[in-house]
């Protein structure tokens, strides 16, 4: 443990205890919850910080440390659903662009170029009004949106490997191109794509909490980290904790994963 | 000069290409549903007759390519039909709001810009020093959460806290200059605030590149402070790749301004584009998809095109 710790700096621990203490959260906290998410457990609304409720009451007097670790589920397994996904076809495509014909190639590029001159927020959004807004639905769409990214990052590294001596005498050898690609290209281009990884989920995060602020993410009874924030706006006139709380609870998320893929990137 | 000019035809003409793929996207993703709008639109309860005609003054009974191209047609004669919401002309609802929009992208970028270049040339000049961590950590926390959460934080401070602004923001016909500060002020801080920390991360880096090149080292060997290195040599020679990380980071400003102006209540382009996703209401949607696409991809071209003049292999 010390040595990890060396080896991550203050900030890469700090943010690496972030982001597993979320990782827990969103695993077990609907159990550790000392309410459930809907369940109205005062009469007052937007209470403040108490012994009793420790991060207040909501816009309804739900307890908010409850709706918090209920929401985390959706923001981190979405999240990580959907960076897996863009990982998945973005490498997979990459990997098959550059290993493939100069044509194949081509196309691939040009279409995942046009894709990355759409920002994501506009994707997002032109996908939703199509395809409607379900939790299965905005895992496809935030993760179709990261996709091309990926594959451009996943393309530049494969093309590359591609032109290494090891890549001449496989292919001399009369491999075919799956067997190229998987075991030959794949495993000298993991950990960069791990970082990219990282970086992805935190991308998901923003736009995600972003979506459900707008109104047009996870929808009620389901609430994630940004629906939480939405739906008690009415509460920042009085400051309250149940707006401050999933807000914090966002930002220590995506920092918590950015200090630890900076620490990550520093070494290498 | 030739191959300069070759280069930006060649470029311009990329650019061009790329706005027709997405137009495609953008039509195919909006008409990849199955089922009938026209169906939709009336309801149930409508006679299949009155479906039928419908469809025929939508158009929807022609195959898909030539509704693509009609559309493409209709957007480039600018006049991309009726919104479905409110049976208003497309054109009308996007003319309105669209200078607001600039009118708030605008302001931000006077804003931002320049703050941007000092903040990023100062980390810069101090780089590896305590004052680059400091403003690179900063820079790091405003980039990593989202804009809504700058912005509720920032309207909890400002007008909750010490009540200098309004949260909402309509803008009057013709301002005053105080009613102007009042409106813009929170959308517009808010919006800068994240421009700048992309703009300067990049203009640091920009700069910092410059700075490991051999010539830095001879001008540091003669003497020179580290004030003089940075902005009488490095900083000339990094015209151009600042210029393409400016425009680049403005290029943001085509997604950040969607949260902003929600949050805000703004009457832009963008909170009509997220009202038409909440009404289905296809046409205005694909209208404001297009632009929100189309300045991108020129942000995009400034960038590419600010890059190539200021490479000096190019010049003649």
């Amino acid at each position: 443990m010390n040595k990890l710790y060396t080896r991550l700096g203050i900030a890469g621990s700090v943010g690496l205890s972030l982001a597993g203490l979320w990782l827990l959260i969103s695993l077990f906290g609907p159990v550790l919850a000392p309410h459930g998410p809907g369940e109205i457990v005062d009469y007052e609304v937007f209470l403040p910080m108490s012994a009793e409720h420790p991060l207040g009451t909501d816009y309804l007097g739900r307890s908010v440390i409850s709706r918090i670790m209920d929401g985390a589920r959706f923001t981190v397994g979405i999240a990580f659903a959907a960076a897996l996904l863009a990982a998945l076809m973005g490498t997979g495509l990459g990997l098959f662009s550059a290993v493939s014909g100069k044509a194949v190639d081509e196309s691939i590029s040009r279409l995942m170029d046009a894709l990355l001159s759409i920002p994501n927020k506009i994707f997002a959004l032109v996908m939703i009004a199509a395809f409607g807004s379900s939790v299965p639905l905005l895992l496809l769409i935030t993760g179709i949106t990261y996709t091309p990214g990926v594959y451009r990052i996943a393309r530049a590294l494969a093309v590359n490997i591609n032109q290494m001596d090891y890549i001449q005498v496989a292919r001399a050898r009369g491999e075919g191109r799956a067997y190229l690609a998987l075991s030959e290209v794949l495993p000298n281009m993991i950990h960069p794509m791990l970082t990219d990884f990282g970086l992805r989920f935190v991308y998901v995060v923003l736009l995600l909490s972003s979506l459900s602020f707008l109104g047009l993410g996870v929808q009620p009874p389901n609430a994630d980290l940004g629906s939480l924030v939405r739906e008690n706006m009415s509460g920042l006139w009085e400051g309250a904790p149940a707006i401050m709380a999933p807000a914090a609870a966002i930002a220590s998320l995506t920092i918590g994963v950015n200090l630890f893929i900076d620490s990550l990137r520093g070494r290498d | 000069m030739n191959t300069i000019v070759t280069l930006l035809l060649r470029r311009l003409g990329i650019s061009l290409v790329t706005l027709l793929l997405v137009s495609a996207v953008v039509f195919l993703i909006t008409n990849l549903l199955p089922g009938d709008p026209a169906q939709e639109m009336l309801g149930q309860a409508a006679t299949p007759e009155v479906v039928e005609a419908l469809r025929e003054k939508l158009g929807l009974n022609q195959p898909a390519h030539i509704r693509y191209l009609n559309w493409l047609g209709s957007l480039l004669s600018g006049s991309p039909g009726v919104s479905l919401a409110n049976n208003m002309p497309v054109a009308e609802l996007v003319a309105d709001r669209l200078p607001r929009s600039l009118m708030l992208a605008g302001t931000t970028t006077v804003v931002a810009v320049p703050f941007a270049l000092f903040v990023g040339i100062v980390a810069a000049m101090y780089h590896g020093r305590r004052a680059d961590s400091i403003i690179s950590t900063a820079v790091m926390f405003v980039v990593a959460v989202p804009e809504f959460l700058v912005a509720t934080v920032a309207v909890l401070i400002f007008a909750v806290e010490l009540g200098w602004l309004s949260a909402v923001s309509y803008a009057p016909q013709d301002p005053t200059l105080g009613q102007f500060l009042a409106t813009y002020a929170l959308p517009v801080l808010t919006l800068s605030l994240v421009l700048v920390g992309q703009m300067a991360r990049m203009t640091r880096a920009a700069l910092i590149e410059q700075l490991q090149q051999p010539y830095i080292e001879m001008a540091v060997l003669k003497g020179a402070s580290p004030a003089r290195v940075v902005l009488r040599h490095a900083l000339p020679n990094a015209v151009g790749p600042i210029a393409n990380a400016v425009a680049l980071s403005l290029s943001y400003l085509m997604g950040g301004v969607v949260i902003i102006e929600v949050i805000f209540n703004y009457p832009g382009i963008a909170s009509l584009m997220v009202d038409s996703v909440t009404n289905r209401d296809f046409p205005l949607l694909q209208a404001c998809a297009m632009l929100f696409c189309t300045g991108y991809l020129i942000l995009v071209l400034m960038a590419d095109t600010a890059a190539i003049l200021s490479n000096p292999k190019l010049r003649k």
